[in-house]
């Protein structure tokens, strides 16, 4: 078994910050701003193109279908991309981290990454498309009507309504034909981003042909940055024990490929930690518990290390908790996205408020299910689902499978034995460990703000980059700790790019995308025709 | 919806008036209870007065509505709640026609006339803010629902 920890998505090379050979260590590199001569001097063909995309991942997708709608063709946007589907890097995390196809994700019916308006949502969309509900086994009248009943009603006694991974990307694959997505792409790794002397700047990319590793370089006048997450992160004491030990069967990352945990623990059953109590880590226990009730001879022990007993807050700020999960239906409130949230975040402008305020409404919290719940319940009765609180001092080998050193609140210490342990606690997001932003920060002029990430200003210009009459924006996970809480949500890419072409339009650079202009667009959307 | 007050009250505003006003202007000469021979003119004057009554007390409840969305942690404003909400402001529309406060309407017109209206003004409005308005406004949703303003 090999450490996958490095890949994290098919075609997408290990983005963490450390050069290679390609890069090159030219020494024009070391220049933050670069001439026109010294482009030429770098040695790799120069094209040029009026903006470009850097990412090619659910971010750019969310901006060029809006840039497309404000008037922009596929000449003026090129998306650097290594990925051939927008979607790839999210269905690879989707799939590994136990959703399925035909599995529901955490979003809102009307976060569509197809669709900036939000209508018609997907539970309406659902209704209607047969074809989906017959593959995904859901027929009848009632399963056809019950994702529209069910948004009326939502959250009033039912979940909220959240659409099949399978219906996002399928609605994804319609939009990039209508877009002619390929038509957009440089397919390649972007690797250096330097300002233009004369104004705008130059990326210089990697191109995907392998055959012919030669670096080129795109000069464009406004520049896009959306690149995700820069790998997989570990908990330090279990990427310790990977390292020391070379054993990374036994412990695992939820969004890394770990099917044989399962394989393993249904053939021959077993015992197996889940570290984290976020979204990743209940999908993941709820996939044991599924894999149990069919059979399987397992015992979960899922740790915390903060143990959520019951409701924070008071007053107006009361958040539900139980069981050691705080809950609500979405990663942020909802009114993160557009309501009171979002205007107090505008509103904020010290990055420890803002910081305060995302650590507040944020952090660590699952949506509640109905038959999560249940499963939970009978896996706590019956035993084969234990909780345990505390911190880990060390793992190290058991011989089989690991030991687990747990010091709880009181003091005490325990050994846990387990033949695995899967990690569900997230994604790296620190700019500094990817190697595109950890030369932007060195060289492009970026900086830090209070959350560790890029600090963006509010229209997610990242500040200190602007180069003449060309300006740099960043959208997603890197620009946490900016004036909009949830940025690595669908929605959260989708309203950011909204701020960004309002930006741009404003400049001139395309149209302001009023109602009539915003109308006829979906019109033909609706209809499926080119914008 | 995840609606800020300002929001709140520049859709009340929008609806009733804009999406309110055509529904009332298309729909007044066909609604049942009017006496023989009432004159459109004074027809229109019945039915705007009622528009006129449920903006008006439409802004009140926004305040109210407002304060009760502080208890959700959300902060939003359940799709379902845009239909409950009929019950309470039809009845104080019925309290205001009853108590005359209604300015051109003297006594309580016949419920047939009246209700009907209302519920198709709120039908078409219910029906428009869940679709239509995030199609032609597009950042309407993502600005709490205002349409004009910081």
């Amino acid at each position: 078994m090999t450490d996958h920890s490095a890949t994290i998505a098919p075609g997408r090379g290990d983005q963490r910050g450390h050069t290679d050979e390609s890069s090159g260590s030219h020494p024009v590199l070391s220049k933050d701003i670069w001439s026109d001569h010294d482009a030429r001097s770098f040695g790799a063909p120069v094209e040029s193109a009026p903006l470009v995309s850097i990412g090619g991942g659910m971010g750019s997708f969310a901006f060029t279908h809006i840039l497309r709608i404000a008037g922009l063709t596929a000449h003026d946007v090129r998306v650097i991309s290594d990925i051939d589907r927008p979607y790839e890097t999210y269905e690879l995390l989707c799939r590994n981290s136990q959703i399925p196809a035909y599995e529901r994700i955490r979003s809102d019916s009307g976060s569509m990454m197809d669709n900036i308006w939000g209508f018609p949502g997907y539970a309406l969309r659902e209704t209607f498309n047969r074809g989906l509900r017959r593959r995904a086994g859901l027929t009848g009248l009632g399963r056809a009507l019950a994702p529209s009943w069910n948004v009326l009603l939502e959250p009033i006694g039912v979940d909220y309504y959240t659409p099949m991974s399978s219906q996002v990307f399928e609605s994804c694959d319609r939009e990039m034909v209508r877009l002619n997505w390929p038509g957009h792409l440089l397919p390649g790794t972007a690797r250096n981003i330097r300002r233009r002397q004369e104004g705008g700047y130059f990326t210089v990319y990697l191109p995907r042909d392998r055959t012919r590793r030669q670096l080129r370089i795109v000069q464009s006048q406004h520049l896009h940055v959306s690149v995700g997450y820069p790998g997989l992160r570990f908990l330090p004491d279990l990427q310790r024990y990977r390292t020391e030990y070379g054993d990374s069967t036994s412990v695992v990352n939820a969004y890394e490929e770990h099917e044989h945990v399962y394989d393993q623990l249904r053939a021959r059953g077993g015992t197996v930690i889940v570290r984290g109590s976020g979204i990743v880590a209940i999908r993941i226990v709820q996939r044991l518990l599924d894999d149990r009730a069919a059979g399987a001879n397992l015992t979960i022990v899922h740790l915390f290390r903060n143990y959520v007993e019951n409701s924070q807050g008071s007053g107006f700020q009361r958040r539900r908790g139980r069981r050691g999960f705080a809950y609500q239906g979405f990663n942020y409130p909802k009114s993160g996205w557009g309501g009171q949230l979002f205007d107090q975040m505008m509103r904020t402008e010290s990055p420890e408020g803002r910081s305060a305020i995302i650590r507040r409404t944020g952090g660590t919290n699952i949506p509640h299910r109905r038959a999560w719940e249940k499963s939970l319940t009978a896996g706590l009765n019956g035993g084969w689902y234990r909780q345990l609180q505390g911190e880990v001092e060390s793992v190290v080998p058991g011989h089989p499978g690991t030991v687990s050193r747990v010091r709880s609140a009181n003091g005490s210490t325990q050994e846990v034995f387990a033949d695995f342990i899967i990690d569900g606690t997230g994604l790296e997001a620190d700019p500094r460990e990817h190697r595109l932003l950890a030369d932007l920060l060195d060289h492009g002029g970026a900086g830090i703000n209070g959350s560790g990430r890029l600090d963006v200003d509010r229209n997610f210009e990242v500040r200190g980059t602007r180069s003449g009459s060309g300006r740099l924006y960043a959208i997603g996970a890197a620009t946490l700790g900016g004036y909009v809480a949830p940025v690595d949500s669908f929605l959260g890419l989708q309203l950011a790019s909204l701020l960004v072409a309002d930006d741009l339009a404003r400049q001139g650079f395309c149209k302001r995308i009023g109602p009539i202009r915003s109308t006829r667009q979906w019109w033909r959307w609706a209809r499926n025709v080119a914008p | 919806m995840i609606p800020t007050l300002r929001g709140r009250l520049q859709t009340r505003l929008f609806a009733v008036i804009v999406i309110g006003g055509v529904c009332t202007a298309l729909v007044t000469p066909l609604l049942p209870g009017f006496p023989p021979g009432t004159p459109v003119s004074e027809r229109y004057v019945d039915t705007f007065s009622v528009l006129a009554a449920v903006l008006v007390l439409g802004i009140f409840w926004e305040f109210v509505y407002h304060f009760l969305q502080q208890f959700r942690w959300e902060k939003d404003w359940p799709t379902l709640f845009g239909l409950l909400t009929f019950a309470n402001e039809v009845l104080l529309v019925w309290f205001a026609l009853r108590l005359g406060w209604v300015p051109n309407i003297e006594s309580l017109p016949p419920a047939r006339l009246w209700i009907t209206h209302f519920v198709i003004v709120w039908i078409v409005i219910f029906g428009f803010l869940n679709g239509p308005m995030k199609v032609v406004f597009i950042r309407w949703r993502f600005r709490g629902g205002r349409l004009v303003g910081p």
